[in-house]
Order: structure tokens, then C-alpha cells, then sequence
């Protein structure tokens, strides 16, 4: 309360009304206003100055690293592909129940080839292929192989529409027949409530369709001969509408309408899933379709899943991964056991360095510190080439040990590539990490205690074990977690010294964002290595304090 | 170093020697291999290795080839000049920034403090690997994946907790009366902050500097995922170089790397001490 007094404003000479007396109760500032309110408009004007001048950093860190983080949650979970590329067929599929033997019905055959012809004009059926895959083995031929001929299905229909009436292959008739009242090119295309009651699928597919000129080239639909699988909706829509609601049509086209309707009866017909099959016979399979079903919702946990070697079968039950796939709990494992490795390896190799120099005169310990500093300060870099030079079949130390002749010339050691060469590289970096807050904490202990202990008849050994280390622990404790949360998402040094064997999590996150391109499992990964690092860091917070934290 | 008191039993000398010796055995291990490079990289072949003249000091044994090499090699001049670029932006933007946030964070009133904090600390917490695969994933949708900007953005956003923490840890004792003295002599708040505060807090600042400058200089995971081929710095090249084609004009660099970071670690020493010495003269 004083700073804030002190630091409210230095009133101007002439603002006070000093000459008023001043002897009721409320306490008056030196401007005439109740202090108390004073006091508060300044605590307030205070707290507003002080957010003022962290507020642009925060926004900083929001945009360029917070949104990132959260975007990577995100799409550990986000599936839209699936519904996007193929929104008539997922409608299509809601009612089938994808645990049963049966394949889908006639209806979601159609849908598939409306929404596959677009997705193949806009070059997202092997995308959408590639994700299924994930899923399920084999997918993406299916979808690759569809995209040569899923423009053709419904040929059959086409033909006999335009032998029965030319105006059937004009394309400006098609887009006034479909489309709202007063729809132009640039505007996106809508389908009139009049089509998507009387010709539902037709509506859906001509505006997929549609839609897919203008995206893909920014053609005019209007301009464009609609595809075959229009010509199948066409069909399927007249044949199931009755004489009536056609003749009540009122829009463009009521006449060739009717006189279609009367002729559809007659028309030769296919079976639709005969002309999926004659496509791809992968779209006879039932396990393709349940894929596309239980995969079909905005958000999934197939990632989530993946990332511990479940996964959601086709028929949406959680079962083990296939075996050769199983890959991901045992890089958790290796992580976990060789960052506690690590941390063991520092813990041995820190605690007397921290001991010597916390008990060592000022000048000696500030240089040994230094010491400590260099490799801290030396760029990661140059400290993994340096053991990647040592370490190699032909370098400094197995020449060494040859030298001595410890070991054969036909036998180097193999000390790369793999998890030995990990632990030492890693060991030597994160060295520092846990010297330097075990030395902090050394520091500070009295030496007087242990020379009292000794006084009374203990030996070295119980003077260190039961009074020294003791109190080292908080030391050992902070090193421990700080070296644990550094080492489980290391990346540079296991890509490079640690082969096949010697790889994180890490390296695995990187495989899927730069080669597999599977960014959603390696967003799931990611999500549970941070989770992780996040609880260590927690528990970091409750027992040392985000606070102490110092560097150097 | 006194060696052992003289009253100590021979047990005692041995342990204390042997102490002593097993502690010159890690620190070997610690510096050994940052020190071992530097001859190597004088090596007048193209091994990782002494080769026999070396160990005979003959002179032909060395040469400045790979130093050569670093120089004229476009690749590695490109490297250079795009850490040169990136390095100093990035720690310009991550001073500014910080410097101002951690003089709001060290008033007394500061609503939501802790959260405010753990999310400026967050960059240093979050594992590189998971901030550059964030990173790539919303750098790509705002197109900003690939770019100088996204880059140097990012590397700001790394460097930005090591500037929160030395500003804030010189800010904890700073005299605050020393503002409001210069503010009732007449100084308007940014004449008080340049002429009294800066001064003061200058070594903090420049350290913190300097953290957020070898963070960005030696930084690797984050710029090759967010960076393209025209952002390639330093330390993304050796990257490759030790993944692909292992030459020994890393050793060259990795020397001169070695050079950069001894005498930035003398300059934060030298501040570290100033600061203390300036902290221990004003009154507080």
C-alpha cells in the first residue's frame, strides 16, 4: 500500500484546494478527492500501466508460439477430411450400420461416385486416400485407381437422356435447371429448393459438380457439360419420383422434366454397384466402406489410438495394431528408459563434480565453474560432431584403443548408430544441467554440520550419507527432473549419433511430419510427449519453483 | 589447492587423492571432446582423425584447407550470411519485447502474474521437437512457413523466456525509489526510463541478449522445420553435413563456433559481475 501511495501522481502545485478546511472524516488527498478512492484509481492506473507494457509480448507469444501448440492439439484430433472430400457419401452411410455383414445400399454407391468425381477434379482423392490408409491397409489404390474411371459412371444414363433429348448435353439448361433464382458464376453455386426437393441427389451432384469447376479452374458450371454420375442421379431421382411432382415443377425445364420422367421407365439400367465395381472392385469390399464410416465423424482418436498401437478397426471397435505397425509404445519405452539412463549418468558423474566445487575456495571454484559453463555455452552443434568424431569405427578413440592395443584392428568397437552412442552424447550435454543445480544447492549447505557429526564419532562415510546427502537431495531432485524433461524431447543428437536403435519419440514425430506426411499421428505424439513434459514440469514448479530457476 | 590436512591417515590421502583424480577424469570427459576438435580441424587430410604426421607435429600434417573451405564454399557462405540475418533480428525483437514485459512484470500489482509468466517461460519448457512440428503446422496455414519472417518470429518467440528471466532477476534489486526521485525532479516516464533504469539494468538486458542470441544462433530443430532451403543457417547446414556427407569443414566451423561461444560466455561473466557490483553499491 505505500508504493502505491507513493507512486500516485505528484499533484501540481494549483490542483490541491489546500485553503479548504479539511476536518470530516473521509481522509482527503492532496487533489481534494476521498484518499481512499485515490488510492484505488492509482492501484488501478498502476496494474493497467504494468499489463500495458506486458500486453504486446503476451500477444506475442499467443500468435507466434501458443497458437502453434494449440493448432498441433488440434489436429491430433481434427479428421474433417473425410466429411469434406465425401459429404453425400458420409450422409449417405449415416443409417448403415457398419458392424454388420451387409454392404451399403444403392444410395451411398451413388453418392460415392458424385463426391469422388469432384474430389478427383480437385486432386483430393489421394489425399483423402492416403489418410484412410492409415487406417486401414490397401485404401489408397482403391481411391487411386477410382480416379481414372469414376467420370464415366452413368455414361450409360447419358446417352439415353441425350438420344431422347439433345438439351440434355447443354450445359447452360443443366445450370438454370438446378440453380437458384438469380445465380451467377463468381458467386458460389446453390442448387434452387425446388431441385433439391423434387431431384435431391441430382441437386447434390450437380452442385458438387458445380462447385468443382469454380474452385478447380474458376470455370463457369454454367459453361461446362456436367459429368456422367449427374446423369445417374438424374436417373435415380426420376424413377423414384412420382407423375405428379413432376408435373409440378415450375422452374426451367418442366417439359423435358416430364418427357423424361415418361421415358425413364423404359431406359436399359445397371445396378449402381455394378458400376462402382466395374470402377474399382476394392468398393465390393466391406471393410473400405466401414473404414469410410467410422472414420466419417470431424474429429477422431485413430490418432491417439495409433500413437499407443490401438486402432479402430473398420467396424469402429478399439483393437491392437497390426504387429508390423506396433512401433510406437516401444519408442515410449526406449525414451523413458534411456532419458532415465541419462539421468542416472548425470546424477554419477555430476554429484562429485558439483561436491568439489561447492567445497572449493571462491577463486578455484569460480574457474572450475568455467569449466563447467564452456560445453553449456558450446553450440549443441559442434558438441555432437565432436563425439560423432570420436566415436566413429575410424576415429579418435578406437584409434586410441588400438594404439594401446587393447582391441584388434579387424575388431573396432562399434560405439555409433546406436544406444551406447546416445547415452555418452546426451550424457555430455546435459552434464551441465545437472551440475549446476546441484551446485546451487550444495552452496548453501554448512559444512559445520558434517564437521559436528564427525565430532561425534561418525565416519566419513555416515557423516556424508546420513548428514551431507541428505540435504543434497532437493539438489539431486531438480537436476533429476530438469535433465529428465530436457533429455525425453531431445531430437538432434539421437538423428545423428543414434542409428536405428539409439532414436526417440522425437525422431519418430519428425518421420511422420517430413516423410510419411502423416502430421495428424505425429500431432498426437506430440500431444503426449508434451503432456508428459508438462506434468514433469509441474512437479519441477511444486518442489523447486519456476522461480529459481537461473542461468549460469 | 592445499592438498590434504596433514593430520589425515593414509586412507584419507588415498580417498582424498583419488577424489580429486576421479573429478579430473569428468572434467576431462567434459571439455576433452569440445577441446579435441580444434587440432583435428587443422588436419591437412580429409579424415576425422590424427593422422600420423599430426602426431609427429610435423607441419605438413596441417593446414588451413578446411578454414579454406568454410570461406569460399557458397554453401557455407550462404549458411553464414542467413545466420548473421536471422540471429540479431531475432534477438532485437525478443529484447524489445521482453524487456518491456519484464519491467511490467516486476511492478508490484500485476493481475494473473503466475499464468502471465508460465506462458512467456512456456518456449523454454515445450520440447523443440513439438514447438517446431506447432510451428510448421500453423506457420504453413498463415504462409508464413518458409519465409525470413516466420522464421526470425520464431526464433524470437525461443528466445524470449532467457530475457524474461535475466531482466527480471536484475530488476529484483532494483531501487525503485531511484524512478520516483527522477520522476519529482520533472522527468517524464520515458526520459526516466532511458536516463535512470536502462543504465542499471543494461547488464541483465544485454545478458539475457545474448541467451536469446546463441538460442537463435545454434538453434536447429525449429528453423528446418520452419524454414526452407533459403533459410539455411549454420547449424542447419552442419546438420546435414554430419547426416549426409561428413566433411571436415564441420570441424572448421565447429572451431570457430567454439571461438564465439568462449567469448560469449566471458562477456556474460563480465556483466554477471558488474551487475552484482552495481547491485551491491545502490542501497536496497
Amino acid at each position: 500500500m505505500t508504493d502505491a501511495a507513493a507512486d500516485a501522481p505528484i499533484p501540481k502545485p494549483d490542483a490541491g484546494d489546500r485553503a479548504r478546511p479539511e476536518r470530516q472524516e473521509p481522509l482527503v488527498a492532496a487533489d481534494g478527492r476521498p484518499l481512499k478512492k485515490s488510492l484505488q484509481r492509482s492501484l488501478r492506473r498502476q496494474k493497467l500501466r504494468a499489463f500495458g507494457l506486458v500486453a504486446p509480448l503476451l500477444l506475442f507469444v499467443l500468435v507466434t508460439f501458443i497458437a502453434p501448440i494449440a493448432d498441433m492439439l488440434f489436429r491430433s484430433v481434427e479428421n474433417q477430411i473425410v466429411s469434406e472430400t465425401l459429404p453425400n457419401t458420409t450422409a449417405a452411410l449415416v443409417g448403415w450400420d457398419a458392424s454388420g455383414e451387409d454392404l451399403p445400399d444403392d444410395a451411398a454407391f451413388a453418392a460415392l461416385s458424385y463426391d469422388l468425381a469432384a474430389a478427383v477434379e480437385q486432386r483430393a482423392h489421394t489425399r483423402l486416400g492416403s489418410r484412410l490408409n492409415y487406417e486401414t491397409t490397401g485404401i489408397s489404390s482403391a481411391f487411386r485407381r477410382s480416379g481414372r474411371g469414376i467420370d464415366d459412371v452413368g455414361e450409360i444414363y447419358l446417352d439415353q437422356f441425350v438420344a431422347l433429348d439433345p438439351v440434355w448435353e447443354d450445359s447452360g439448361f443443366w445450370a438454370r435447371m438446378i440453380g437458384a433464382e438469380g445465380w451467377a458464376h463468381p458467386a458460389p453455386f446453390a442448387p434452387s429448393a425446388q431441385a433439391q426437393g423434387l431431384l435431391p441427389e441430382t441437386a447434390a451432384a450437380y452442385t458438387a459438380f458445380a462447385r468443382a469447376m469454380q474452385i478447380r479452374n474458376d470455370d463457369d458450371p454454367a459453361a461446362e457439360e456436367p459429368w456422367a454420375p449427374v446423369y445417374l442421379a438424374l436417373q435415380r431421382d426420376l424413377s423414384a419420383a412420382d407423375a405428379g411432382d413432376v408435373s409440378a415443377w415450375t422452374g426451367p425445364g418442366a417439359e423435358q422434366l416430364e418427357a423424361a420422367h415418361a421415358a425413364v421407365g423404359g431406359f436399359e439400367s445397371v445396378p449402381v454397384r455394378d458400376l462402382i465395381a466395374d470402377v474399382d472392385d476394392a468398393w465390393l469390399e466391406h471393410d473400405v466402406w466401414a473404414t469410410i464410416k467410422t472414420f466419417s465423424p470431424p474429429y477422431t482418436p485413430g490418432y491417439f489410438l495409433t500413437s499407443v498401437d490401438l486402432k479402430l478397426s473398420p467396424e469402429g471397435a478399439i483393437v491392437a495394431q497390426d504387429d508390423y505397425q506396433r512401433i510406437h509404445v516401444l519408442l515410449f519405452q526406449r525414451t523413458l528408459f534411456m532419458s532415465l539412463v541419462i539421468m542416472g549418468c548425470t546424477i554419477l558423474l555430476g554429484y562429485p563434480i558439483a561436491y568439489l566445487i561447492s567445497n572449493m575456495p571462491m577463486r578455484t571454484a569460480n574457474l572450475l565453474l568455467i569449466l563447467v559453463l564452456l560445453p553449456f555455452w558450446t553450440s549443441l552443434l559442434v558438441r555432437t560432431s565432436a563425439w560423432k568424431v570420436l566415436l566413429q569405427q575410424q576415429g579418435v578413440i578406437n584409434d586410441t584403443l588400438v594404439w594401446i592395443g587393447l582391441v584388434a584392428d579387424d575388431a573396432r568397437l562399434t560405439m555409433i548408430n546406436n544406444q551406447f552412442g546416445t547415452i555418452v552424447a546426451m550424457t555430455h550435454i546435459l552434464l551441465p544441467f545437472m551440475i549446476l543445480p546441484l551446485y546451487s544447492v550444495m552452496k548453501t549447505i554448512p559444512p559445520s554440520y558434517v564437521r559436528a557429526a564427525k565430532s561425534l564419532g561418525a565416519t566419513n562415510w555416515t557423516a556424508f550419507w546420513r548428514v551431507y546427502f541428505p540435504q543434497s537431495v532437493p539438489g539431486i531432485g531438480a537436476g533429476c527432473i530438469l535433465v529428465f524433461i530436457l533429455s525425453i524431447g531431445y531430437y538432434i543428437t539421437p538423428e545423428l549419433v543414434g542409428g536405428t536403435t539409439g532414436t526417440f519419440i522425437s525422431n519418430r514425430i519428425a518421420f511422420h511430419i517430413s516423410s510419411s506426411l502423416n502430421w495428424g499421428l505425429a500431432a498426437a505424439l506430440g500431444t503426449i510427449l508434451l503432456v508428459v513434459v508438462l506434468v514433469l514440469y509441474w512437479l519441477y514448479d511444486r518442489i523447486v519453483g519456476i522461480d529459481n530457476v537461473s542461468l549460469g | 589447492m592445499a592438498g590434504p590436512p596433514i593430520y589425515a591417515t593414509t586412507p584419507q590421502r588415498i580417498w582424498y587423492y583419488g577424489f580429486r583424480v576421479l573429478c579430473g577424469l569428468i572434467f576431462f570427459f567434459l571439455i576433452a571432446p569440445i577441446l579435441i576438435i580444434i587440432p583435428l580441424s587443422f588436419n591437412a587430410q580429409n579424415f576425422f582423425t590424427f593422422t600420423p604426421e599430426m602426431l609427429r607435429l610435423d607441419p605438413d600434417g596441417y593446414s588451413l584447407k578446411h578454414y579454406r573451405d568454410f570461406f569460399t564454399n557458397p554453401d557455407w557462405q550462404q549458411a553464414l550470411w542467413n545466420s548473421v540475418r536471422i540471429a540479431p533480428a531475432a534477438t532485437l525483437l525478443a529484447v524489445t519485447l521482453g524487456t518491456l514485459a519484464a519491467i511490467g512484470l516486476s511492478q508490484p500489482h500485476v493481475p494473473y502474474r503466475r499464468a502471465i509468466m508460465a506462458i512467456l517461460i512456456s518456449p523454454m519448457i515445450v520440447p523443440l521437437i513439438i514447438s517446431a512440428a506447432g510451428m510448421y503446422f500453423f506457420y504453413s496455414r498463415i504462409g508464413l512457413q518458409g519465409t525470413y519472417l516466420g522464421v526470425v518470429l520464431a526464433h524470437a518467440a525461443l528466445g524470449i523466456p532467457f530475457v524474461i528471466i535475466t531482466v527480471t532477476a536484475t530488476l529484483v534489486g532494483f531501487d525503485r525509489s531511484l524512478t520516483r526521485a527522477a520522476a519529482s525532479l520533472g522527468a517524464d516516464p520515458v526520459t526516466t526510463f532511458f536516463k535512470v533504469q536502462m543504465p542499471l539494468i543494461l547488464p541483465g538486458v544485454i545478458s539475457g541478449g545474448l541467451f536469446a542470441f546463441i538460442t537463435s544462433f545454434d538453434e536447429v530443430v525449429v528453423v528446418i522445420f520452419v524454414g526452407s532451403a533459403n533459410q539455411q543457417t549454420l547449424p542447419w547446414q552442419m546438420f546435414t553435413g554430419l547426416r549426409e556427407q561428413i566433411s571436415p569443414t564441420i570441424l572448421a566451423v565447429a572451431t570457430i563456433l567454439v571461438a564465439i561461444s568462449i567469448l560469449l560466455l566471458m562477456t556474460v561473466e563480465l556483466l554477471r559481475r558488474r551487475s552484482e557490483r552495481l547491485r551491491g553499491m545502490s542501497p536496497g
